[in-house]
């Protein structure tokens, strides 16, 4: 793969999460009966920093739960793969809450809705919310944002990388190229 | 893994990768919606050529707990009882669009021979004396949830070993994630040598600062074939309190089932806080989720 740009950088990632929060926050209006969910793997630490800030600046806590969505995607009898199925952890109830799913990357869509099912099986939240740090287009199904760092227009060829200092050890977005074969 | 028939050439990191699926399967288990849509798509069969409740039951649920679809077959009301080898079954079965066999047979060998026959996955679900991998699967997650770790850990397995597919699975499985184990029984219910286990007719040695202690079923059946007197078993074998003293203080109990109360297993005991018993079955549905996701998931169809 070949690099072609940095989308954004440690501190332009900040600032964009720091703006999730606030809309966050506004459009629950505070944080009662709000909860953040992340989906495995990026999601999770970038819920978690979402509710930091949401604390720093509301001072209340927001819980955090995280959500593995394998065993509810449309394509495992398909694949030639056996992905690894990790551990979904969601330690309060969500029925009746406004949930905001996390992710880091927004595609096709496909993994919102296996989170959307995954979630549901759950409990019945009041309201469900996305938002994800970088929505680079290509939707397969009628699925939007609600929240969204930054809006990248990408061809099929490309490749979003995040990288966040809890996973990778530095705070990053890049675009990459996928080389013909 | 293609097929699970017994733990050949298992690594230790192939059954812990299993046990953590079995973990997340434990989770959705808990959820106000069992049920997952995982293996939508796929057909399991639970091919029993020899009667089983646990083992049937608990396979038909994993398997429809992650949207697969399920068909039963049992011996007693089937062809088989016309004279259809179990060869024309399976191919039967597979003609209908069947993607993974759960097998159980009287005869050892059954299972491996059904995976040359049939283009779907085969599991065994006990055959003979042989293997019975997933109740091994089973008692190891069991065991991990009560020890932690089975690292350097002493499990004993008591009774009957020479006719029992389930300590022969776990001498072969429980090794693999570091344990050390013990066989006990009269010496004319000790198989000649197993491997990975160190056989004694002394109870006392293997319950010796055991960890755990594996009761197994007392094929009363063939008390008649004169390999033991019923009465002289209970007197010298049986697992009691006062035997247990000599295990680690609180050793969790297994038995894989059925039980014969107050023959293999002081009856108080099986009802007691140390006793894992209805743990096993229920984590058995989990672990069973777990081998056919990974079994089927990912596969050529």
């Amino acid at each position: 793969m070949r690099f072609k740009a940095e989308l954004l950088n440690a501190e332009e990632m900040r600032r964009a999460l720091h703006r999730i929060a606030h809309e966050i926050v506004e459009a629950g209006k505070g944080v009662e009966g709000l909860a953040l969910v992340g989906i495995h793997t990026r999601g999770i630490p970038l819920a978690e920093r979402l509710a930091r800030y949401i604390r720093e600046f509301e001072g209340k806590e927001v819980p955090v739960g995280l959500l593995d969505i394998t065993l509810y995607r449309d394509d495992l009898s398909e694949i030639g793969l056996r992905p690894q199925v990790r551990q979904t952890r969601i330690p309060f109830e969500i029925t009746d809450k406004a949930v905001v799913l996390v992710d880091d990357v927004l595609y096709t869509g496909r993994t919102a809705r296996a989170a959307l099912d995954a979630l549901m099986d759950l409990g019945r939240p009041r309201r469900i919310y996305l938002a994800v740090l970088i929505d680079r287009g290509h939707r397969e199904l009628p699925i939007r944002a609600d929240f969204v760092g930054k809006n990248v227009p990408t061809a099929r060829s490309e490749v979003v990388k995040v990288k966040l200092q809890e996973v990778d050890g530095e705070d990053r977005v890049e675009l990459w190229e996928r080389e013909a074969l | 893994m293609r097929h699970l028939l017994d733990f050949r050439g298992w690594a230790r990191t192939e059954v812990e990768s299993l046990l953590d699926t079995a973990r997340v399967m434990a989770e959705v288990l808990e959820r106000p919606v069992k049920k997952v849509p995982a293996l939508q798509g796929f057909t399991v069969a639970t091919v029993f050529f020899e009667p089983s409740t646990r083992t049937r039951l608990s396979f038909e649920l994993a398997a429809r707990r992650m949207s697969a679809d399920v068909v039963s077959f049992a011996a007693q009301t089937s062809s088989l009882q016309k004279g259809e080898s179990y060869k024309d079954t399976l191919l039967t079965l597979e003609a209908m669009g069947v993607d993974a066999y759960v097998i159980r047979a009287d005869a050892a060998g059954v299972p491996h021979q059904a995976a040359r026959w049939v283009k779907g996955v085969v599991v065994n679900g006990g055959d003979g004396r042989r293997a019975h991998p997933t109740q091994a699967l089973l008692d190891a997650y069991t065991l991990l949830e009560a020890l932690g770790s089975l690292e350097g850990k002493k499990i004993a397995i008591v009774g009957d070993l020479l006719h029992s597919r389930v300590a022969r699975s776990n001498v072969e499985l429980l090794p693999l994630l570091g344990a050390e184990v013990w066989g006990a029984g009269p010496p004319t219910l000790l198989p000649q040598g197993l491997p990975g286990a160190r056989l004694t007719s002394r109870l006392e040695e293997a319950l010796a600062e055991a960890d755990a202690v594996m009761v197994l079923r007392l094929q009363k059946e063939r008390m008649e074939a004169g390999l033991i007197h019923l009465q002289d078993y209970i007197a010298h074998y049986q697992v009691t309190e006062a035997r247990l003293k000599k295990a680690k203080p609180g050793a969790p109990l297994l038995h894989p089932g059925p039980m014969n109360r107050d023959v293999e297993l002081e009856g108080t005991l099986a009802d007691s806080a140390r006793s894992l018993v209805n743990r096993q079955v229920h984590n058995g549905v989990a672990v069973r989720m777990a081998v056919l996701y990974h079994l089927l998931v990912g596969r050529e169809r």
